[in-house]
């Protein structure tokens, strides 16, 4: 089998625990995400994910593992891996769409300026943000706007590998949809490989291929790999009557509610997390969902 | 009344606070006696001229509109106008502050950046900074042997250490978050200092850049003082000498102008660089 767009192998970060000794975050973390794919990781707070994500973005070093990306090693921050901050990480001196021409002429050297405000304002608008509100600094804005300017950020710049750190965290329910879609838009046209952060179970499923599933911390792992098997284009208001959805999302929020925490703290001796994948299709309808994680195919 | 502003109301205590001030002044100082009654005594103790006496304000007021309608003659090395004597002040002042400006934030950049810096760099501001910028004085003297080039030096040496502190509090205290910011947009050194650090530190080095120019306005008359020839504290210096208060009444007044002024100034500036999270 050839080897994945971006491969974390074996990766494993331990901090000082204040005390003289050291803790492990998570231990052993490997995966792969192909070329295209959405994947969105979910895990109760303080599991590591936003850590796992820096390692990605290549900001911080993992005490020990590799991070590869196109067979290259990932050693250092790069254009071609766009970051949405947890906190958003908007320069406060600068407004909206400076803090977006900021990145696109970061990305882009030879444009000219008219091009780059230009490329960045189309962003801002993809976002919902046009009119005055686009030169506004990051302080006169809501948290919500907030987030959709560094959306937009990383979106103008096209990088290879966008990295979301729970970006619709402070978006309303009607924002968030519409700048979901318009992430789904921007996925497809390009090819764009998206490794998300979220908490939201629902917004995971409408989203993502795979979901990876974290244990509690310390000592998280990457447990689970659990397939997203209902067909594109997905519709917010359909999905729920797809006949796999309940069984996914039950098997979710049982790992959540449940499994993240027994199986935390035991280190397991396989190399991936277990694939899981519902697909019941060929069933009758009336299948309860409740019984359904009996029918989940473990793959090694 | 109801009506007016706070600030308008502010102004009007001021401008009445003013006035009250100098009717009590004036009326705090006896009248000067005719020659003909001072008793001997007085005569001998001086007390007979005229300007011995601390003088009422509608004196210092017309030496303000006598000086201020005529501020750049030059009549000789004693007697230059007062917009001269305030220009060689401000000359010194601003060599030596931007001398030290080119010298402290730069430093202070690099102290900001490198702990290594930091702690190698640290013992020597801690010991210099606490010395008296006057204290310089003989050593600058002698070795640079030039009065002006030495009261230049002192002001250097006094505004130097708000600037590299706080320039160098302000770099080493940047969101990390933002220099990720610069680090995911692959900008280089020289860019991330520039787009990013500079801009992110600037209120502090604003603040530290204010408080070495009132530094400096504050040492200069005492430089001055002692160097001697030209400048706003040779005049007050000399005016004394000559025993003219009027004088020294009306160019303390001035040098606390010419001070506000220039705080003023980075004030703005200060403004101009701030920004809210
Ligand atoms: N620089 C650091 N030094 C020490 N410990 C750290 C550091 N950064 C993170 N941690 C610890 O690592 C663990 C994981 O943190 P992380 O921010 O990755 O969590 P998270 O999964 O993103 O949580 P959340 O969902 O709340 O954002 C936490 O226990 C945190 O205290
Ligand atoms: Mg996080």
């Amino acid at each position: 089998m050839s080897k994945p767009f971006l491969s974390i192998e074996q990766l494993t970060q331990r901090y000082p625990d204040g005390q003289g000794g050291e803790f492990t975050v998570f231990e052993n973390a490997t995966f792969g995400i192909e070329k295209g794919e959405f994947v969105c990781i979910l895990g109760h707070s303080g599991c590591g994910k936003s850590t796992i994500m820096n390692i990605l973005a290549g900001l911080s070093e993992p005490t020990s593992g590799v991070v590869k990306m196109d067979g290259q090693h990932v050693s250092g921050p790069s254009l071609d891996r766009g970051v949405v901050f947890q906190n958003y990480s908007l320069l406060p001196w600068l407004s909206a769409l400076k803090n977006v021409t900021f990145g696109v002429a970061a990305r882009f050297p030879d444009w000219d300026k008219a091009k780059v405000v230009e490329h960045s304002t189309a962003f801002l608008a993809k976002v919902g943000l046009t009119g005055d509100t686009i030169h506004r600094k990051p302080s006169q804005l809501s948290g919500g706007m907030r987030q959709r300017v560094s959306i937009a950020r990383a979106f103008a710049n096209e990088p290879k590998l966008l990295l979301l750190d729970e970006p619709f965290g402070a978006l309303d329910a009607l924002t968030r949809g519409t700048i979901q879609e318009e992430l789904i838009k921007v996925w497809k046209d390009t090819d764009q490989t998206v490794f998300m952060i979220t908490h939201d179970i629902d917004e995971a499923i409408l989203l993502a291929d795979r979901i990876l599933l974290m244990t509690n911390g310390p000592l998280a792992q990457v447990a689970e790999n659990v397939e997203i098997t209902i067909p594109r284009p997905r519709v917010r208001n359909d999905i729920v009557e797809h006949p796999n959805y309940y069984a996914i999302r039950n098997h979710l929020v049982h790992f959540l509610a449940k499994r993240s925490a027994e199986l935390s703290g035991k280190s397991s001796d396989r190399n991936s997390p277990a694939t899981v994948r519902f697909d019941l299709t060929g069933e009758t309808a009336t299948e309860d969902p409740e019984t359904a994680p009996l029918l989940r195919a473990v793959q090694a | 009344m109801g009506t007016l502003s706070e600030n308008k109301k502010a102004a009007l205590l001021s401008v009445m606070l003013l006035i009250v001030g100098f009717l009590v002044w004036e009326l705090s100082i006896p009248a000067q006696k005719a020659v003909g009654e001072l008793t001997e005594y007085e005569l001998l103790t001086g007390g007979g001229q005229p300007k011995a006496g601390v003088p009422p304000p509608s004196q210092v007021l017309g030496k303000a509109w006598e000086q201020l309608s005529n501020p750049f003659y030059d009549a000789g090395p004693n007697d230059k106008g007062i917009g001269i004597q305030i220009g060689y002040s401000i000359y010194r002042v601003l060599t030596g502050y931007l001398l030290a400006a080119l010298v402290a934030l730069p430093l202070g950049f690099v102290i900001g950046m490198s702990s290594v810096a930091y702690k190698a760099l640290n013992p020597f501001i801690q010991v210099l900074r606490p010395i008296s910028p006057l204290a310089w004085m003989p050593l600058a003297l002698f070795v640079i042997q030039d009065s002006e080039a030495s009261a230049i030096f002192v002001i250097f040496i006094c505004s130097i250490w708000p600037m590299l502190i706080n320039t160098a509090f302000g770099v080493a205290g940047v969101r990390e978050d933002w220099v990720n910011v610069a680090r995911t947009h692959e900008l280089g050194a020289i860019r991330t200092a520039f787009t990013v650090i500079l801009p992110a530190a600037a209120p502090t080095i604003v603040t530290g850049m204010r408080i070495s120019i009132g530094i400096a306005w504050l040492v200069i008359v005492a430089a001055e003082m002692l160097v001697g020839g030209t400048g706003i504290g040779y005049y007050v210096w000399n005016e004394w000498n000559n025993l003219d208060l009027t004088s020294v009444i009306f160019s303390i007044l001035v040098i606390g102008i010419v001070g506000m002024l220039l705080d003023s100034m980075f004030g703005l500036l200060q403004r101009a660089v701030a920004f809210s999270e």
